[in-house]
């Protein structure tokens, strides 16, 4: 039997140093079954230890709200709190809103909401007169170079600048209007051709609209650009009489009528 | 022999019992079962020594698991609970790994 010296690595090994059959006998000998009041005892320690390993494990693997430390709990109890009396005011918002329209005792107030959508519905879709504070600007083009796409430009330069209506000569402009240059200079909108000068009538906010039509390179600088020249009214009131046809979708079916809600 | 058996046994017990933790005990089991882990293998180390002794591993046994829990308990009394668990378990963690060191050089010389 031959001793090998072992690497002390913790220092402890350095006053006993067994060999590795020795070390093997031992636990050989440990191994063995003697049956004595301190291995009966450690048999016991073990049982109790492999048995609460086998709980433990088992509790963590579907461990629920129960291994959770108080704190967490009334962390998450706030939590579950906050968002059920939030639903809770939603609930009862909306079964007010339910019953305010369900009901037929408050039928005017359904009939002015409905009107009121109707309203902001037809501005925006062009079927709808409208007036208010806005500009009326005129675009003059003696070389008769102003095309369509800038045409399209000055309406996109006034749809930013917050315009709610817009009419072009005696045309309405919906969200489906078009733009297209034709024969000999000519400019169309919705298969219409435009005659110069156009007369472009805009609602909204109407200094910020002028001021739109006024920064370089917007709307005015291309049509002096053109050889032309633009006029900026700004009016206190300006009337949208011009009106687009109701046109009815082919493809696109609103939502709720597709699917009708109870 | 027949602690290796016990071992066997007690996780067999506890698969087929099916039973839950109570409530009272559920923050200390864990850390216990650490500690009781840290007795065991430091009892392994000492019979590889030469110097395993019953009644020594019986008291380290129950005084680690006692004192683990101790600590625990004193640790959620004082609100610092989890961080006190962690530092059991990293404390236990690095015995057990020192003692399977040790246990590894004996019986392998390496």
């Amino acid at each position: 039997m031959t001793q090998i010296p072992q690497t002390p690595e913790d220092g402890r090994d350095l006053d006993v140093q067994p060999s590795t059959r020795t070390a093997w006998r031992r636990l050989l000998r440990a191994a063995s079954p003697r049956p004595t009041k301190g291995t009966l005892l450690a048999g016991v320690l073990a049982v109790a230890l492999g048995f609460a390993i086998a709980v433990q494990v088992r509790q963590t693997s579907n461990a629920g709200l129960e291994g959770l430390r108080e704190g967490d709990l009334v962390r998450l109890l706030d939590t579950v709190n906050q968002d059920n009396s939030r639903l809770s005011d939603e609930i009862v918002r909306l079964e007010v809103q339910r019953d305010e329209l369900a009901t037929s005792t408050d039928l005017e107030q359904a009939r002015a909401a409905a009107q009121q959508r109707l309203d902001a519905l037809g501005i925006l879709a062009g079927t709808t007169p409208a007036s208010g504070p806005g500009i009326v600007m005129t675009i003059r083009d003696p070389q008769a170079k102003y095309t369509a796409a800038m045409l399209l430009d000055a309406l996109q330069e006034l749809r930013d600048a917050g315009a709610e209506a817009v009419q072009i000569n005696d045309g309405r402009v919906g969200a489906s209007t078009w733009f297209a240059d034709g024969a000999s200079g000519a400019v169309t909108m919705d298969g219409r051709t435009l005659s110069r000068p156009f007369v472009i009538t805009a609602i909204g906010d109407n200094n910020t609209l002028a001021a739109a039509m006024e920064i370089p390179g917007g709307v005015s600088e291309t049509a002096r650009r053109m050889g032309g020249d633009t006029t900026v009214l700004i009016r206190d009131t300006v009337d949208i009489t011009a009106l687009r046809p109701l046109s009815t979708p082919r493809y696109a079916l609103p939502e709720n009528q597709a699917s009708p809600s109870k | 022999m027949i602690p290796a058996l016990g071992l066997l046994l007690g996780v067999i017990i506890g698969l087929a019992l099916q039973p839950t933790v109570p409530l009272w005990l559920q923050p200390y089991l864990p850390i216990a079962v650490i500690a009781a882990l840290d007795a065991v293998f430091g009892g392994v180390r000492a019979v590889l020594d030469g110097i395993f002794n019953d009644k020594v591993f019986v008291v380290s046994f129950l005084s680690n698991v006692l004192v683990a829990a101790l600590i625990v308990f004193l640790g959620d009394k004082l609100g610092v609970g989890s961080q006190l668990s962690t530092g059991v378990v990293v404390v236990l963690g690095v015995r057990i790994f020192s003692n399977v060191a040790s246990i590894r050089r004996h019986l392998f010389n390496a």
